[in-house]
C-alpha cells in the first residue's frame, strides 16, 4: 500500500517534472507586431524557429539549429536544393520570401560565388533574420524589402535575368494571391536565363493543389516535382526550356551508381543526402496527379486563399 | 388619401433600394480595387493606404457636388441619370486600367504614390459620381424640415448597410465565382438599368417628386 502510493507521488513528481521541462524548453525569444504579421521566434533546446501569427507548428516559416546553423531542418528546404541537381552552377539566385534567411545562408555556402537576390515584403522579418537566424548579406547577397510581384516587374524593365528563382513568399496561412497567378508565373518566366529554373514550395494537401498545378502547367509546360511521402509540402521544379531529355537517364544513373559526385559531398554535409533527392523527383509528363481541366489561376481570378480555406 | 400616401412609400421605398444598390456598388469597386491593383504595386500596406485614401476623397466630394447639384430643380430624371453615368464611368476599370497601370508603374518608381496615382486614376471619377447619389436621395425623399435629420438617418443606414453587403458578398463569393472583369461590368450594368428604370419611372409619373419640390418652395 504505502509501496503503490510512493509510487504513485513518484509518477507525479515525474510528470511534473517533465511538464516542467517542456515548459522550459519551448521559450518565446522575441515577439513583433509587424505591419503585416505577428512575428515570434521559438527556442526549443537547439532548435529555433521563426513563427508567423500563432504559436503552432503548423506555422512555422523558418527553422535553424543552433549548434549546426548549416544543416537545414525543413525537409521542404532540403527538397528545394533539388534546383541543383538540375541546374548546377546557377551564378544568379533570386529568393522571394525570406523567412529566416536559412535558404539564401545555404546557398551561399554551397555557392560562394553565386549572387543571391532575397526580396521580403516586411521589413520586421528581415530584422529578425538578421538578428536571430544569422542572416548573411555582403557584396553577394542582397536584400530588397519589397513586394515580390513589384521586384519582378521592377527586375524585367531593368533587363535582369536569374539562373534560379525559388519563390517561397508565404503569409500566415499561404501564398499571397497575385503570386500565384498565370500572369505572375510568366513574368517569373520571363526572368529566367534560358538554362534558368525556378523552384516553388506549395502546399500538396489542399483544394487550391490542382488550380496551382494547372497554373504552372500553362506557363511552363510539364515540369518537375519534388515531394517526400511523409509531408504535406510539395516542390514544384520548372526549367525555362520545358523538361530535359537526359535528365530522367541520369536520374536512373545515380540511383544505381555508387560513386558521389562533388555536389552530394557538399549537400551531404548539410544534411542533404542526394541519392534520395534525385529519387523523389517525378515528372509531371509521366505523373500528372490532377485532372487536366483544371481551372488556372489568373489576375481576374484569384480566390486562392478562400479555396485553401477548406483544407486540413 | 390613404391611397395616395401607400404610393408614396413605394416610391420612397424605390429610392432607399437605390441608395442600397449604390452603397453596395462602392465597397464592392472599392475591395475590387485591391486586386486590380496588385499585379503592378503589390499587396504591401500602403496599397490599402492609396485605395482608401482616394475613396474617402472621392466620396467626399461626391456628397458635396450631389448636395450642391440637388438645390437646382431636383428631379427624379436627373438623379436616373447620375446612376447612369456612375455605370459609365466604371468601365474603364474593365477597358483601360492594364495600359493605365502599366504606364503609371513605368513612370513613376514608388509603389506608394504609383498605387495612389493608378487608385486615383481608376476610381476618383466613378467614386465622386457614386457619393453625389446620397445628398441627392435625402433631396428627393425630404418633404419637411421636421423629418429631415430621421430621413437622411434612414438614407445612411440603407446605403452603409448596401455598402457592407457589398463588401462581404464581394470578398466572400463573388470574387470566387467570377472574373474581376465580370464583377465590375455587372456592377456597371446594374446602375445604368437602375438608371433608366428611374428615368422611365419619372417620364411616366412627372408630379411625382415635382410636388414635393414645389411644395419645399412654398414653404421657404
Amino acid at each position: 500500500m504505502l509501496n503503490s502510493a510512493g509510487k504513485l507521488i513518484y509518477g507525479l513528481c515525474f510528470l511534473l517534472g517533465v511538464c516542467i521541462v517542456n515548459n522550459a524548453m519551448a521559450e518565446v525569444i522575441h515577439s513583433e507586431r509587424s505591419l503585416y504579421r505577428n512575428i515570434l521566434v521559438e527556442d526549443k533546446g537547439d532548435l529555433r524557429c521563426l513563427k508567423f501569427n500563432v504559436k503552432s507548428n503548423k506555422t512555422r516559416q523558418s527553422c535553424l539549429l543552433k549548434s549546426q546553423p548549416q544543416r537545414l531542418v525543413f525537409n521542404y528546404t532540403k527538397q528545394l536544393l533539388t534546383g541543383l541537381l538540375v541546374n548546377p552552377e546557377p551564378k544568379r539566385i533570386l529568393i522571394i520570401g525570406l523567412g529566416g534567411g536559412t535558404m539564401s545562408n545555404t546557398l551561399h555556402q554551397l555557392l560562394p560565388d553565386s549572387y543571391i537576390d532575397n526580396v521580403e515584403i516586411d521589413e520586421s522579418v528581415i530584422k529578425v533574420a538578421r538578428q536571430y537566424f544569422g542572416f548573411l548579406e555582403n557584396n553577394q547577397v542582397k536584400t530588397y524589402s519589397q513586394d515580390g510581384r513589384v521586384f519582378v516587374k521592377r527586375a524585367l524593365l531593368k533587363k535582369l535575368k536569374y539562373d534560379w528563382i525559388i519563390l517561397d513568399a508565404f503569409n500566415g496561412d499561404y501564398i499571397p494571391e497575385h503570386l500565384m497567378t498565370k500572369e505572375y508565373l510568366q513574368e517569373t518566366k520571363r526572368l529566367l536565363s534560358p538554362q534558368g529554373i525556378l523552384t516553388a514550395n506549395t502546399f500538396s494537401s489542399s483544394k487550391l493543389y490542382i488550380y496551382e498545378s494547372a497554373t504552372y502547367k500553362a506557363v511552363f509546360g510539364d515540369y518537375y516535382q519534388v515531394s517526400n511521402p511523409d509531408n504535406s509540402n510539395r516542390i514544384i521544379l520548372a526549367r525555362n526550356n520545358g523538361l530535359d531529355e537526359n535528365f530522367y537517364k541520369e536520374q536512373a544513373a545515380v540511383e544505381q551508381s555508387e560513386s558521389i559526385t562533388q555536389l552530394a559531398i557538399k549537400l551531404l554535409a548539410i544534411g542533404v543526402d542526394a541519392k534520395q533527392l534525385y529519387k523523389n523527383i517525378k515528372s509531371t509528363a509521366t505523373h500528372q496527379d490532377w485532372p487536366d481541366d483544371s481551372p488556372v489561376l489568373t489576375d481576374q481570378f484569384s480566390p486562392a486563399n478562400l479555396l485553401n480555406i477548406d483544407v486540413d | 388619401m390613404q391611397e395616395s400616401k401607400k404610393a408614396i412609400n413605394y416610391n420612397n421605398l424605390f429610392i432607399y433600394f437605390l441608395a442600397f444598390t449604390s452603397g453596395f456598388s462602392i465597397m464592392c469597386i472599392e475591395l475590387l480595387a485591391g486586386r486590380i491593383l496588385a499585379p503592378f504595386f503589390g499587396s504591401s500596406v500602403h496599397i490599402w493606404g492609396s485605395i482608401i485614401t482616394v475613396f474617402m476623397l472621392s466620396l467626399a466630394l461626391g456628397y458635396l457636388f450631389g448636395g450642391k447639384l440637388s438645390t437646382r430643380s431636383a428631379s427624379l430624371t436627373r438623379y436616373g441619370a447620375i446612376f447612369i453615368i456612375a455605370g459609365l464611368t466604371l468601365l474603364p476599370i474593365v477597358t483601360s486600367s492594364t495600359w493605365l497601370m502599366e504606364s503609371i508603374f513605368l513612370a513613376v518608381e514608388d509603389s506608394r504614390y504609383g498605387s495612389l496615382l493608378a487608385s486615383t486614376a481608376l476610381f476618383f471619377i466613378p467614386t465622386i459620381i457614386l457619393g453625389m447619389l446620397s445628398p441627392y436621395s435625402v433631396r428627393l425623399l425630404v418633404r419637411n424640415s421636421n423629418e429631415s435629420g430621421q430621413v437622411a438617418g434612414k438614407l445612411y443606414f440603407v446605403s452603409t448597410l448596401g455598402s457592407a453587403l457589398g463588401t462581404i458578398i464581394t470578398s466572400f463569393y463573388l470574387v470566387l465565382w467570377f472574373d474581376i472583369n465580370t464583377i465590375v461590368v455587372s456592377i456597371s450594368l446594374l446602375l445604368s438599368l437602375l438608371g433608366c428604370i428611374t428615368i422611365v419611372v419619372a417620364k411616366a409619373n412627372p408630379n411625382l417628386f415635382k410636388s414635393k419640390a414645389q411644395r419645399d418652395i412654398s414653404h421657404a
